[in-house]
């Protein structure tokens, strides 16, 4: 989950991070205001989930305050990546003497954190380590043992700083990889870190995500940022259809129906489970079909939730069909969904065997759940049918 | 009324028992018997959610209660 | 022969008393696991399927002698620290069932389990099967159910889906071709072991003669693999099954299991089949062909 920039900002502000002086504003007026207070030129910078603002015409610079108030409009309705800002973030600007990269993520394959570190700062980290690799230290950390300076000044001292700047980036890169682990992140990152030309080290620009599932843990955080329950900072915001898909699987502890994702096809899918789901939609997509949606069954729903899941999909605009598929299921119970989407059918006023394209869910108490649809007429398939002809079979019964 | 897909009979012998409403109650994991001042009770909309594990016909006097697959007929 | 568990393989189950734990305790003890006992703190006393439920690991320990493995089946707050007990009490094989942990927790568990010489397989995974001969974890089902997907034979199996794994067994199984070991390895940004670090294993065991996995978008677990293959001049064939190769057009969105959110150009499916094939390992479009290349490939080397 994505922090927006005067976010994560705040987040290293309870670090003790050096941040210049900044406003968040959502109206021209505001950005007058807040560059009247901070005093001198400002840097401008829309609030989106996205990096590459500067391209987009989404940063700017202002000498005076009436300049600022102008450019609040121009600066909101800049696309970046298809999304337009939240707020301008409003900072007071000075002349850099040198830029920074420090991140904290991830690294899978270690299994471990690891504090990445550059005097090249400002630029793509990317190019940095293709054309510069001996400006960029990669330096992992633990996660049980306590994070003290000396992993921060190895990394920092990796690329050959030394001196002032060694003893000053230390505590900062310190502090960093403290809140990646206390907060439960997947990134922390200072992009740049300056040193201004009075001598001064100032964090430019921030990027932080936190992971999705330690949101629980972090709740007093989130709140106190200002970030809503709903909101889920993925590429796009949530659609009705998305919302009302999550409220389904939360009705009900039972199993998930549930990562409800909207599409715009005809053919409705109630799928599952997590890798079965991936498979499913490639092999729809592969035979030409249109799916109106992806979605994701497993761990044994209860019948009520698999005819709520099949009642949104029936009930979405444009959506004449569903196939109902999945891998062979362990302990998800074939008899189950089978009453589930079935119900679902009726309750939405609708025969099974005309909406139902195909049934492929074999394994776990297949023989009762085959009995049920033989007796509505559905047409279904054990697992001698791949789950690609399957998948073929739906498509093929669309117009 | 029954469900779509399960309907439960309980016989009239067993239907007051207030001890076997209760043990009812407790075995069914999906909620399908309540123990009321009359005795058992069934909750209808619970009904389709049954999962056959027949533990309500080992806590009821043998044969004294049916679970009937309706797609079965 | 089998890798990480055999027939003698004594585990526990840690949160037994659970909805999804109660179940697995049954099918694995249906297909002859020998669960010496089951943890759920304020529950010592009681018993499930005839199964000793105790407080804590510890007593399971001092009531049983050395235990070998876990099934780790308790809430996501809970899990880490259950995963310490079980470390901390000479476990060395750790299946972690749980979903939805923080990677950080997970970070530390595997950390621990590096400094004791452990192994954790999961989280998010339905555990391990060596068909016939053992089965530690819920994959496959009811042991019916199992019996029906898994058989004997030479293909060993690693899958970062559950699901998937049985569906990979049954296909195989449906055309002749048995499997030796299959490990359902989770779903997770991070895993306890990854398909490079079980290679080693499959490579050291006679009767796995040809490797077959289930992959997504998302991580560097295959990245890894491409690499291990290449410098280690594996005996063993590899075919690879992606899925999720929508997902490419659709960066930052998540699909599926937690570890399949694409954060890099590396990660995405095409990427991965790119590497996959420079390793020489075969890419299956559709999961019933894998039989086919699995026995083609198999031929080749023999």
């Amino acid at each position: 989950m994505r922090f927006y920039e005067y976010e994560s900002k705040a987040l290293f502000a309870r670090h003790g991070l050096p941040l210049g002086e900044h406003r968040v504003a959502t109206s021209a007026d505001e950005a007058r205001a807040a560059a009247t207070a901070i005093g001198g030129p400002v840097v401008m910078k829309s609030q989106v989930l996205s990096g590459g603002r500067m391209k987009a015409g989404a940063v700017k610079f202002a000498d005076t305050a009436d300049e600022a108030a102008s450019l609040f409009q121009p600066i909101m309705d800049a696309v970046v990546s298809g999304q337009t800002g939240r707020s301008v973030l409003v900072e007071s600007k000075s002349p850099v003497a040198q830029e920074y990269f420090l991140s904290v993520t991830w690294d899978g394959r270690r299994k471990q954190p690891v504090l990445l570190f550059s005097d090249m700062g400002g630029i793509d980290i990317e190019e940095v380590a293709e054309t510069h690799p001996e400006h960029l230290s990669r330096t992992h950390f633990s996660t049980l043992l306590p994070i003290t300076p000396r992993i921060a000044k190895e990394a920092v001292g990796a690329v050959g700083v030394t001196g002032g700047a060694l003893n000053r980036i230390t505590p900062i890169a310190t502090e960093l990889m403290r809140l990646f682990l206390e907060y439960d992140l997947t990134l922390a990152e200072i992009n740049p870190l300056a040193r201004l030309e009075d001598g001064r080290f100032v964090v430019l620009d921030g990027h932080v995500d936190m992971e999705a599932e330690a949101r629980g843990r972090h709740k007093k955080l989130l709140a106190e940022l200002g970030v809503q329950e709903e909101e889920t900072r993925q590429a796009r915001p949530p659609t009705d259809f998305e919302i009302r898909g999550r409220q389904v699987n939360e009705a009900d502890h039972r199993g998930v129906a549930g990562n409800v994702v909207e599409f715009d096809g005809d053919l409705g899918l109630v799928i599952g489970a997590g890798g079965g789901s991936l498979t499913l939609f490639d092999a729809v997509r592969k035979h030409g079909g249109k799916p109106a949606n992806y979605c994701e069954i497993g761990g044994n729903p209860s019948v009520g939730k698999a005819c709520e899941l099949t009642k949104l999909i029936l009930g979405k605009p444009g959506v004449e069909k569903i196939a109902v598929m999945m891998n062979v299921v362990s302990n998800t119970r074939v008899d189950i969904v089978a009453r589930g989407v079935i119900k679902g059918c009726i309750e939405s006023g609708k025969d099974p065997k005309d909406v139902i394209a195909i049934f492929r869910i074999p394994g776990a108490w297949e023989d009762e759940g085959f009995k049920i649809l033989a007796k509505h007429g559905v047409d279904y398939c054990d697992r001698s049918v791949s789950m690609y002809e399957a998948a073929g079979r739906a498509v093929a019964k669309m117009g | 009324m029954a469900g779509m897909f399960i309907d439960v009979r309980v016989d009239a012998s067993i239907a007051k028992d207030a001890e076997i409403a209760k043990k009812l109650e407790e075995v069914c994991p999906v909620d399908i018997f309540e123990a009321t001042d009359g005795g058992v009770a069934l909750v209808e909309k619970n009904l389709d959610e049954c999962t056959l594990c027949d533990l309500c016909l080992e806590a009821a006097p043998k044969g004294k209660i049916e679970v009937v697959k309706l797609y079965e007929r | 022969m089998s890798i990480l568990i055999t027939k003698e393989t004594n585990f526990i189950v840690q949160g037994i008393t659970g909805r999804e734990a109660v179940n697995l305790t049954r099918e694995n003890l249906d297909y002859g696991a020998t669960i010496v006992g089951g943890v759920t703190p304020g529950r010592a006393g009681r018993d499930v399927y005839g199964v000793p439920v105790y407080d804590c690991v510890r007593d399971v320990v001092a009531q049983h002698g050395p235990v070998e493995g876990s099934i780790v089946s308790v809430p996501p707050g809970f899990t880490k620290d259950a995963v310490f007990e079980a470390l901390e009490n000479g476990i060395r094989i750790i299946v972690v069932v749980t979903e939805n942990i923080p990677r950080k927790d997970v970070a530390q568990m595997v950390e621990l389990a590096r400094m004791r010489d452990a192994r954790i397989i999961g989280p998010n995974c339905l555990g391990i099967i060596s068909p016939d001969e053992a089965k530690m974890g819920g994959v496959g089902g009811p042991a019916a159910n199992t019996r029906q997907a898994y058989t004997k034979g030479p293909v060993g199996i690693m899958s970062r889906s559950g699901g998937m794994t049985t569906e990979i067994a049954s296909t195989l199984t449906a055309a002749g071709l048995g499997q030796s070991t299959c490990v359902s390895i989770g779903g997770d940004a991070i895993v306890g072991t990854t398909y490079a670090e079980l290679m080693p294993l499959f490579e050291a065991d006679a009767e796995t003669k040809a490797i077959a996995i289930y992959s997504e978008p998302g991580g560097r677990m295959e990245a890894e693999l491409a690499d291990w293959i290449r410098e280690h001049d594996s005996r063993l064939p590899v075919v690879a099954f992606m899925a999720g190769r929508f997902m490419d057009e659709m960066r930052g969105m998540r699909f599926g299991h937690a570890g399949t959110i694409v954060e890099g150009k590396e990660d995405t499916a095409a990427e991965k089949i790119e590497r996959l094939r420079s390793a020489g390992i075969d890419v299956a479009e559709r999961i019933e062909e894998i039989p086919d290349l699995v026995r083609k490939r198999m031929a080749e080397r023999s």
